[in-house]
């Protein structure tokens, strides 16, 4: 019992300990696509506007 | 977990982006280039094949836009070469960006990864940011007639989560609740509905728009399959290296 307890948290410190690292890459992911896919910035739209037609992001 | 979580998604992103570049050269680069002739000669037939029989195959994107855009003293890549390296640029980092969230991917699922089962992750970020919001808002030409630039954004937004947590139900949750649920999901925002334009008839002839459609579905699918088995091999040789 005192073995299975102590696995149980042993495995919700293993998850907890790749969430952050996970969870950090997603939101920086998010934010480069967001930066070069959807930001309305027309500088940006302008230099990576052939990138966005053929990601089919919505564009104009 | 930081330094493989990192090194996967940018060495999968870089070399993906850069794979992707080459492959947009001979799919939908040319259709772009060829629709902007189209965009700018404001619907004259007589401008068919204006400038790519001219020779002039590269104009910068701030003037491919007409008048409005052209008017502005915004500033966009010249021709040619400098348009190839800012559009490379924007691909890998696109790249590195979706290649983060694949690795994130792997990291929350906990399942083992290599290149094979890279390639399948791959595929599932296909249909979430391509195939499924491609439904609604189909991959456009430039000088195509749309809905308002903001609702597409958030319809596109709004398909993207709901198709990824519809996916997520049905394959790493067991029952028929959550396969239910995962199909309400995914179809849930095609019921709604995704912005449509007010009138349709724009510039670009029907039968380049319907060529870049699949230009880009294809050209995205190269995309994710290629990221895809790229972050699974680097994800697995991290691995045995930490080990």
């Amino acid at each position: 019992m005192i073995q299975n307890a102590q696995d149980t948290a042993n495995s919700i410190d293993a998850r907890a300990s790749v969430a952050a690292p996970a969870l950090l890459a997603l939101l920086l992911g998010a934010f480069l696509v967001l930066g070069t896919g959807f930001a309305h910035s027309d500088t940006i739209h302008n230099a990576a506007h052939d990138s966005r037609h053929s990601f089919a992001f919505p564009c104009h | 977990m930081f330094r493989r979580i990192f090194f996967t998604a940018i060495l999968a992103g870089l070399l993906g982006g850069l794979a992707i570049s080459v492959v947009q050269e001979f799919t939908t680069t040319p259709l772009i280039l060829h629709a902007e002739d189209f965009e700018n000669s404001g619907g004259d037939g007589s401008h068919k094949h204006g400038l790519l029989d001219r020779g002039i195959t590269l104009i910068a994107p701030a003037l491919a836009h007409g008048p409005a855009d052209s008017a502005t003293s915004t500033w966009a890549p010249g021709g040619g070469l400098e348009r190839k390296l800012f559009t490379t640029l924007a691909n890998i980092i696109t790249g590195i960006g979706f290649a983060l969230i694949l690795t994130a991917c792997f990291t929350l699922a906990g399942r083992p990864i290599s290149g094979q089962t890279g390639v399948l992750w791959g595929l599932a970020g296909f249909g979430i940011a391509s195939l499924a919001p491609s439904l609604g808002v189909p991959p456009e030409l430039p000088g195509t007639l749309s809905a308002d630039l903001v609702s597409r954004q958030s319809w596109w937004f709004l398909c993207v989560a709901a198709t990824a947590g519809g996916l997520w139900a049905m394959v790493f949750r067991k029952g028929a609740g959550w396969m239910i649920g995962g199909i309400v999901a995914i179809a849930l925002p095609h019921l709604i509905g995704a912005p449509q334009p007010e009138s349709i008839g724009g510039n670009v002839p029907p039968e380049l728009a319907a060529h870049f459609v699949a230009a880009s579905l294809v050209t995205a699918a190269i995309f994710w399959c290629a990221t895809g088995w790229l972050a699974g091999t680097f994800w697995e040789r991290f691995s045995s290296r930490e080990a």
